[in-house]
């Protein structure tokens, strides 16, 4: 019996390290391909190793330019939706109020329909309103899909938090803003930070919406996009494997950060001894 | 003791307190009021523009503007041109959902139970692959995937495929995509689910003499449910709206329904069929998300 257990165990840990091989390769070979000097413009086999793309990596200037413009439209939408989104999820887990099944509705829905719906939907209406399609229609787009996934993703860190850490820090006469400032806002931040990380990612990877509400701005997937029909510059797997290291990065720093403003918070109140 | 003491946070979200002032009673609306008018207007309110737009006379046309004639036979009509890519993009989609089940299940598993210290750093390994462009990434399939590249040779190699047997611009690819890219989303929400199953049930199900198969199908499928059903969910929409794959690894004999709405609206400039099919793929999807939900709950899901 435990013997079968103990293969049952190493089974099941096989098949996962399989999967996460599986999960892992591409970026493997993106990482690998960004060294690579392509025998031709529509060739995406190795070739031959080179350091020219990390070196010049805007050689051709549009991507670059697709890149930066991503960058933009990435922090407006991410500021934008993450304030919408805290709100919206301060009210839901904080507050009682009439309407509430119907707003959890509104937040659902976008996260259940199809990119391509919003995406069409979005174009459908900025036709109609003759309203020219750039630059604002793709921030518009993109903050209000980001905003559902803020919102969940601050409302399951406030809805874990323990609620007794702010009613001790009242009991000791602390104000209800002061409380807000030096307890909640703390305890919640690493929520509203993977959130803002999360909308920020979001935007700037989104393909499906952009296409449909850019008009003629490009943005650094619309870039793949086009480059994918006429020939993909090996840049193109710089910025991806950039890309992946800088987000690696900021993950660990926010799960470091997470860790130091629960032990702040929790040193401001002084847990009397004995409690969990 | 402990585990007493933390029942009372853990079990779902607490009881709103009572309002205390005037103030209160309107905060949540206040709070509410941004994030839901931006929803409304940029999200509520182009659906019905949509809806509108399916309706148009399809003898319009964007430069001579389109006529509001209740044309609801632009449905028929797009099914009927269409139906072969609708009916494919449920196809892969499913089966790329099961073979993301068999292979996001296990994964889930592990991480939950069996991984110990190692558990955050596979999770993001799970989540890495969405660190890096989902359009770069989805090429690097044509690199692995390339007439020259390994995978094809070993599989020509041992006659899976014949000697000018391709796996790039087929079927495969796009499936392999499509698992490939939404896996992420099926495997987080089982993790969560799987992640709360207490080992002891098993041993107490072992303990009962129950096989390790019995025990699984009456004690971990059922209390994983609510992460399955999200996951699927999560896996199947977008995997179901998606043309990047079909585009980058298929051909146009590998189209899904949204190679065809994405030509409709930006190449054709056919709105009203374009709006018609985007509707029946939500129609479509609604349909079977609710389907589900029924079993789950909103608030489960989210």
């Amino acid at each position: 019996m435990r013997l079968r257990r103990w293969l049952a165990d190493r089974w099941v840990m096989g098949v996962a390290v399989l999967v996460l091989g599986y999960l892992t390769l591409p970026i493997l070979v993106v990482a690998g391909l960004s060294f690579n000097r392509p025998s031709s413009r529509v060739s995406y086999d190795f070739n031959e190793f080179t350091l020219d793309n990390w070196a010049r990596p805007c050689a051709t200037a549009d991507m670059c330019d697709a890149v930066v413009r991503s960058m933009e439209i990435g922090l407006i939408a991410t500021v934008v939706s993450t304030v919408l989104g805290t709100l919206m999820a301060f009210a839901l887990v904080r507050h009682g109020f009439r309407g509430r099944s119907g707003i959890n509705g509104l937040i659902f829905l976008p996260m259940a329909t199809p990119e391509l719906v919003m995406g069409t939907s979005l174009l459908a209406l900025f036709v109609a309103a003759g309203v020219p399609q750039g630059f604002w229609t793709i921030v518009i787009a993109h903050v209000m899909f980001c905003v559902s996934f803020v919102v969940v993703t601050v409302k399951a860190r406030l809805a874990g938090m323990d609620r007794r850490l702010e009613e001790a820090a009242m009991d000791l006469y602390a104000s209800e803003w002061q409380t807000f400032r030096r307890i909640t806002l703390p305890l919640v931040l690493p929520g509203i930070v993977a959130a803002a990380l999360l909308a920020f990612s979001l935007s700037f990877d989104d393909f499906i919406i952009t296409n449909f509400n850019a008009g003629t701005t490009v943005t650094f997937p619309m870039y793949v996009w086009g480059a994918a029909q006429r020939g993909i510059p090996p840049q193109v797997n710089v910025i991806g494997t950039a890309m992946f290291g800088i987000a690696l990065l900021l993950v660990g720093a926010s799960s470091l950060r997470g860790r130091r403003a629960r032990k702040a918070a929790l040193a401001v109140i002084a847990t009397p001894a004995g409690r969990p | 003791m402990t585990a007493l003491a933390h029942v009372p946070t853990s079990a779902g979200s607490p009881a709103p307190p009572p309002a205390r002032r005037g103030r209160n009673r309107l905060l949540p609306y206040l709070l509410l009021l941004p994030g839901a008018a931006w929803l409304l207007v940029f999200f509520a309110l182009p659906l019905l523009q949509l809806a509108a737009a399916s309706l148009y006379d399809p003898a319009g046309s964007l430069s001579t503007g389109y006529a509001m004639t209740w044309a609801v036979g632009n449905y028929p009509d797009a099914l009927q041109a269409y139906w072969p890519q609708f009916l494919r993009s449920f196809l892969y989609s499913a089966i790329a959902l099961v073979l993301a089940l068999l292979m996001g299940y296990p994964l889930a598993y592990a991480i939950a139970q069996k991984a110990g210290r190692w558990k955050n750093l596979l999770l993001v390994a799970v989540v890495a692959p969405m660190f890096t462009s989902f359009l770069v990434r989805t090429l690097a399939w044509k690199t692995i995937l390339s007439d020259n590249g390994a995978v094809v040779g070993l599989l020509r190699d041992v006659h899976l495929l014949g000697p000018d047997g391709r796996l790039l611009a087929t079927p495969i690819a796009v499936v392999l995509g499509l698992t490939y890219n939404f896996l992420p989303f099926l495997v987080l929400p089982l993790y969560a689910s799987l992640e709360r199953l207490d080992p002891r049930l098993l041993e107490a199900a072992s303990d009962l003499y129950a096989s390790p198969l019995r025990a699984f199908a009456r004690v971990t499928l059922p209390l994983s449910m609510p992460g399955l059903i999200a996951g699927t969910l999560l896996f199947f929409i977008p995997a179901t709206g998606d043309y990047i794959n079909a585009e980058l690894l298929g051909t146009p004999n590998e189209y899904m329904i949204g190679n065809v709405i994405d030509s409709a609206f930006l190449v054709r400039l056919d709105y009203p069929q374009g709006a018609a099919l985007s509707f029946l793929l939500m129609a479509a999807i609604l349909v079977i998300v609710f389907a589900y939900l029924r079993r789950a709950g909103t608030e489960e899901v989210l």
